[in-house]
């Protein structure tokens, strides 16, 4: 018996509205963050991520007040994410409610922005967020930039459509001995396919990384989170399939349970 | 009217969560870093997120450590969580350095040995026969997220020989797998004074059934 690995639904929320697509019965407000994290906390889910994707800083203002009517009413961890920049961002989130944050394209800019946060609240409260996909041509092809890519895995911004030149694989390892605490890989190429995780950049990155690992990306089936836990991952996130109704947060822990996983 | 609960609010926690969760459970909550208010209510909660250090620095800042030592002298029930029960071993060593606690238990808060760290998720727990802490959520497994932990407890230590008091109950936790982990304290009960390394806070409703064990016990 040890750790279980964690599911997690992850809402994108602009402006204090849930958006992306969500098809639940039973709802009020199918639209409403705190009402759709209060309906996955009852279904099981080990964590929740909130993605804020809000364009304006009144937007995001409005994200920090979700987040606090979030933490009034949900009892397992919340993960805040976009559009933190600072140190300052992160203690606004902390104090409205959240257990942690997730960091992006920020910390590519910035890579001091992670030993940072974690100097002052503890390497716990940082998710680093990787937004990689694979170099057309595999290892060392040199992608949109020309750069060497050992690992033959790009770190994108802009929902992959910019390419930065920086190996996935070395940065996530970079950024964990920065402190980042978890990483999640998400991967560009499986994102909204539905087709499975990427798990052979799921295992590379786990051979170098010793931080908790987030599988992201490519979700269909209850056998794809299995097969993600497998690979390495100790958590995996989704979207679209539980927002749409495809795969509820049980069954995919009874596939779990099924393939001899620890679950919760 | 429920029992009066104070969240030290030193700097170091997620104090908005565990006050939440008290409420949630029928406490009374006033989060504040006040000492009378700390000295007189009927139960005191130490949170603590971060580095040992820091932690054992803005608790002795707002003169916490006195006030968690008058009220178990006089036997007026404390809770540590996460680092908030870390500072209450002898030392804590994070990156080599290692810093003193409030040495209410012996031994030292080390760096947990195990194929991923830090520590996190929901893991179950070894709770003694006797606990009231974990009475009814002994086989749930709890929210964890820490690289350190005290891998070690000695019974024993100081006056706790004595007779007249029971020995504390120690709960433990496995971080990693059997043969590949570090076994780690995951709880003790010590008469007045209790902690969790894990945040009930944030451990769904096992969490707020141990949580309301404890309210239970106070005044």
């Amino acid at each position: 018996m040890s750790v279980a690995i964690r599911v997690i639904p992850c809402l994108d929320v602009d402006a204090g509205r849930v958006v992306k697509g969500v098809n639940f019965q039973n709802l009020r407000d199918a639209g409403d963050p705190v009402e759709l994290a209060a309906r996955y906390d009852a279904e099981g889910a080990d964590e929740l991520t909130f993605l804020d994707v809000s364009a304006s800083s009144a937007g995001r203002e409005t994200t920090v007040d979700v987040v606090r009517r979030t933490a009034e009413q949900v009892f397992v961890p919340l993960t805040v994410g976009g559009g933190i920049r600072t140190v300052d961002d992160v203690d606004r989130m902390l104090r409205a409610g959240a257990d942690k944050v997730g960091v992006n394209t920020a910390a590519i800019a910035r890579p001091e922005l992670i030993s940072e946060i974690a100097g002052r609240f503890g390497s716990q409260v940082l998710v680093l967020s990787v937004d990689a996909r694979r170099v057309p041509g595999g290892a060392t092809a040199g992608a949109t930039t020309g750069a060497d890519l050992p690992s033959g895995y790009e770190v994108t911004t802009h929902g992959g459509r910019r390419g930065t030149g920086i190996d996935a694989v070395e940065w996530a390892e970079k950024a964990a001995a920065l402190g980042a605490g978890e990483i999640l890989l998400n991967s560009m190429d499986a994102d909204g396919t539905a087709g499975g995780f990427d798990l052979e950049m799921l295992r590379d990155v786990r051979e170098r990384v010793s931080v908790p690992l987030i599988a992201s990306g490519g979700a269909g089936k209850p056998a794809d989170f299995v097969a993600a836990a497998q690979a390495g991952a100790d958590a995996v996130l989704a979207a679209s399939v539980f927002h749409f109704g495809t795969l509820t947060i049980g069954q995919v822990k009874d596939e779990m349970r099924g393939a001899g996983l620890e679950i919760r | 009217m429920g029992a009066r609960v104070v969240v030290l609010d030193y700097g170091f926690g997620n104090v908005r969560s565990a006050t939440r969760a008290l409420e949630r459970v029928g406490a009374e909550v006033t989060l504040t870093a006040d000492r009378a208010a700390a000295q007189d209510a009927d139960g005191l909660v130490v949170p603590g997120v971060g580095a040992f250090a820091a932690c054992m620095a803005g608790l002795r800042a707002v003169r916490g450590h006195e006030v968690i030592g008058r009220r178990l002298a006089g036997g007026r029930p404390v809770l540590g969580i996460c680092v908030g029960m870390q500072i209450l071993f002898d030392a804590g060593v994070e990156h080599g350095e290692r810093a003193e606690g409030m040495g209410e238990w012996a031994g030292t808060v080390e760096r947990l040995d195990a194929p991923v760290v830090p520590h996190m998720g929901w893991a179950p727990v070894e709770a003694p026969a006797g606990t009231r802490l974990f009475d009814g959520v002994e086989d749930e497994r709890f929210y964890f997220v820490h690289s350190y932990a005290a891998r070690t407890f000695a019974q024993g230590h100081d006056d706790k020989a004595d007779p007249r008091f029971s020995p504390p109950l120690v709960t433990w936790a496995r971080a990693g797998t059997p043969g590949h982990g570090t076994r780690f304290v995951a709880a003790v009960e010590d008469g007045p004074l209790a902690a969790t390394q894990f945040h009930p806070e944030k451990s769904g409703d096992a969490g707020a059934r141990l949580l309301e064990n404890w309210v239970r016990g106070l005044g």
